[in-house]
């Protein structure tokens, strides 16, 4: 059993738990997964990591309620464990294997949708540590639901927020603020973007106008997370690759999203889809493999 | 009762058991273990013995079912397997033990996995279990993998001594036991966990969600751990694809991830979360043991299922039991056939798979004939969903991570057959990892062989 010691709701459905795992809290690094499976009935649920603490044995986990295991899971308190805790899944992020001194020449820039920026942070915080500074942009659909504001703050180089609705920094979609950046004169070398597909999709095509080479983190249906189902698969490129063993992060330009974005119905009945596209909006993805966001 | 003939075994009705998960097969009660034991000729040189990868002293065993002492039969079996209740229903016996079987000769060969399987079974419900190892040396060694090969080599270290821990990927332990071979082949709580529990009772640790090259390494178990050898178990867990257009529609699987929802994950049940897509008009594409698990697991999930497979029904390989059982269960059989290409609709969801019809030509390096296509015979089948069940390769997450572990270019791992020695010191591998996909028992087989091995290796050194 893995104990969860802490529990926070850090905004409208979304959850961040400290979860005891001495063994993935040692070996993880930016960029990776968990599968986390509340009991004996429950799915197997790929999540991202936020962050990990090696000497505690702790590993940070932030969820958004999509389906029926995720508001399960947030039922869940401090004090609770979970059955199973399996990782870390996939690679690190490339960037943790690059040499150093050619990565503190680049100009590094992070863009998070909604709870992409659970898994963003600790990319930003490894920068941080390697005495990086990166801009990150956080978008969100409005204030409300916006997270890790702080957290980021203290590990970002620039922290530029968005809201769709305006109710707090920049108006508009993270695209926007993106391109206001490069048109105001920063020049990036690398973009990192992490949130829903939708959003993905649309950072990409804005980075390939701006120029920019850009990573994104893939979040498909998934059940064993070790290579073994192929339920993960996508198009990159011209070739098939497996979001658990291969990435999850790819090179954003090559991904293809619309097939990932029908793959992610895969498990949805239409009134499901109904539902969820009434109670979440916009904001609808996770990040958590159980969900494609409504395009 | 006619000596040529063997006893026949009990099934579940096919049109009853084609809308459940219950097992097929029901098994011999002791009465008719008796009587078909009693038609072994206990040869002197028994062939069978040497048909058999774990050399299960098969005369001896059968000689005890014949007297009625089951329980002797038993300590007879848990000599040579570990798994004896899984082993009397998943092995091809008829390849193997009663392959060789003399009474085979001008008559049917004695049941020997049925009768193996009625020990194993009667030993379980009597809360038999096999003798504790007395002594213990101390010394550790890691298994990766709780499969077939990873269980009997932990369980033969243990019977030697060693304190042996296995460390597993998924949730639940006994790998393609639990998540690839069906409930209706192989139960889980009633067969796979009490073998697993026997294994156990020997002393021997399973540590579950450890995933080798991700969670830790082989390196950093044989270093900071203090394992003082490994056995390399992991399978052959990686799906295949033909690389037809279409193959990544909604409504297109492996023959992993539609198993694995079903069997380990228990999607066919209302009461687990995991869910599971029934199609109405299921292809499976292959002609293996687990294209016939997938198409009858699909037809229990109502839908109608074909086999799509490219040569005839000779060279079928699965199992002549398994293709009896889905034919008589109505799983309808498309031979000769080749897939083309997968049809989506507007939403990506499969609505068809065009198929070309072959004929056989020359033989191939597999001795099989070739199935070549017959131009201009492009036809389309209207199905909802198709099942991918190509086979499987090894997964690469440990060669990948282990310094100094050759692999071949298939990815399997490179090791001895006798002691499943690998290129890298202390550490020892068998079954699928090794052979790429085979069978339950000849990872059996492996196992034993790693565990020699491996034993030879501590006490040298």
């Amino acid at each position: 059993m893995y104990k969860i010691q802490k529990s926070e709701k850090l905004a409208d459905k979304i959850f961040l738990m400290d979860v005891e795992a001495p063994r993935i809290a040692s070996h993880c690094e930016p960029g990776q997964f968990i599968i986390a499976k509340i009991d004996d009935r429950g799915e197997r649920i790929p999540l991202t990591i936020c962050d990990f603490d090696r000497e505690k044995g702790l590993v940070t986990i932030v969820f958004q309620i999509v389906g029926a295991s995720t508001t399960r899971m947030a039922g869940m308190k401090a004090g609770d464990a979970f059955r199973d805790f399996i990782g870390p899944l996939g690679r690190p992020s490339e960037f943790v294997g690059e040499d150093l001194a050619e990565l503190k020449n680049k100009k590094i820039i992070f863009v998070a949708g909604g709870v992409g920026a659970a898994p963003v942070y600790p990319q930003v915080k490894w920068m941080k540590e390697h005495g990086i500074d990166v801009d990150v942009i956080i978008g969100s659909k409005t204030k409300d639901l916006l997270i890790l504001e702080d957290a980021t703050r203290e590990v970002a180089g620039n922290l530029y927020i968005t809201t769709d609705d305006g109710s707090y920094g920049f108006s508009g979609m993270v695209t926007a603020q993106l391109e206001d950046l490069v048109n105001k004169g920063n020049k990036y070398d690398l973009c990192v973007a992490i949130g829903p597909m939708i959003m993905m999709k649309f950072t990409c095509l804005m980075t390939k106008k701006l120029g920019i080479p850009t990573i994104v983190s893939m979040n498909p249906i998934m059940v064993d997370g070790t290579g073994m189902c192929g339920a993960c698969r996508l198009t990159v490129g011209d070739k098939v690759k497996f979001a658990c063993v291969d990435g999850p992060e790819f090179d954003g330009h090559l991904v293809d999203f619309d097939e990932a974005m029908k793959r992610q119905q895969q498990y949805k009945t239409e009134e499901g889809r109904a539902l969820l596209r009434l109670q979440e909006g916009d904001t609808h993805h996770g990040g958590c493999g159980h969900c494609g966001g409504n395009e | 009762m006619d000596m040529m003939k063997k006893i026949p075994v009990r099934e579940q009705d096919p049109k009853v058991r084609a809308t459940n998960f219950e097992e097929v097969c029901l098994g011999y009660n002791q009465e008719e273990a008796m009587e078909e034991a009693s038609r072994c000729l206990h040869c002197k040189n028994a062939k069978c013995i040497s048909g058999c990868p774990v050399s299960i002293d098969i005369p001896e065993f059968v000689g005890h079912v014949k007297d009625g002492d089951i329980k002797e039969a038993y300590k007879v079996l848990s000599q040579s397997t570990a798994l004896p209740a899984v082993c009397g229903r998943v092995c091809p016996q008829e390849s193997q033990c009663e392959g060789k079987c003399v009474r085979g000769i001008k008559g049917e060969a004695v049941s020997i996995g049925k009768l193996e399987r009625f020990v194993a079974d009667w030993a379980m419900e009597n809360g038999i279990k096999p003798d504790k190892p007395s002594v213990h040396n101390g010394h550790k060694v890691a298994v990766i993998g709780s499969g077939p090969s990873g269980l009997t080599c932990a369980g033969d270290l243990a019977k030697m001594g060693y304190d042996v821990t296995i460390f597993e990927a998924l949730h639940e332990s006994g790998g393609v036991l639990v998540y690839g071979i069906p409930e209706f082949r192989l139960p889980k709580q009633k067969v796979v966990a009490k073998e697993i529990e026997n294994v156990k009772s020997l002393g021997v640790k399973i540590e579950n969600n450890v995933v080798i090259g991700k969670s830790t390494t082989i390196d950093m178990l044989m270093e900071d751990e203090g394992f003082e050898a490994v056995f390399v178990g992991s399978g052959a867990g990686l799906p295949k694809f033909m690389g037809i257009p279409g193959e990544n529609a909604n409504g297109v699987f492996s023959a992993n991830e539609y198993l694995t929802r079903s069997n380990l994950m228990k999607a066919f049940r209302d009461d687990y979360d995991t869910p599971i897509v029934t199609g109405k008009r299921v292809a499976v594409v292959g002609g293996g043991n687990v294209a016939m698990d997938a198409a009858r697991t699909a037809l229990r999930l109502g839908a109608e299922v074909h086999i799509v497979y490219r040569r005839s029904e000779e060279e079928l390989p699965a199992r002549v039991e398994e293709v009896h059982h889905a034919k008589q269960e109505g799983i309808i059989f498309d031979l000769l056939t080749n897939p083309k290409a997968i049809l989506a609709d507007e939403n990506g969801w499969v609505k068809g798979m065009t198929c070309v019809r072959m004929e056989l030509g020359e033989p191939d390096a597999s001795g099989r004939r070739r199935p070549v296509e017959i131009p201009g015979s492009e036809f389309t089948i209207d199905v909802d969903s198709v099942i991918m069940s190509l086979g499987t390769s090894p997964n690469p997450l440990i060669s990948s991570t282990t310094k100094g572990l050759e692999v071949n270019k298939y990815k399997c791992i490179v090791a001895d057959e006798e002691i499943g020695k690998t290129s890298k010191d202390g550490v020892y591998a068998g079954g699928d990892a090794v052979t790429g996909a085979a069978t339950v028992i000849l990872a059996m087989g492996a196992g034993k062989a790693g565990a020699k091995g491996i034993d030879e290796y501590l006490s040298n050194k």
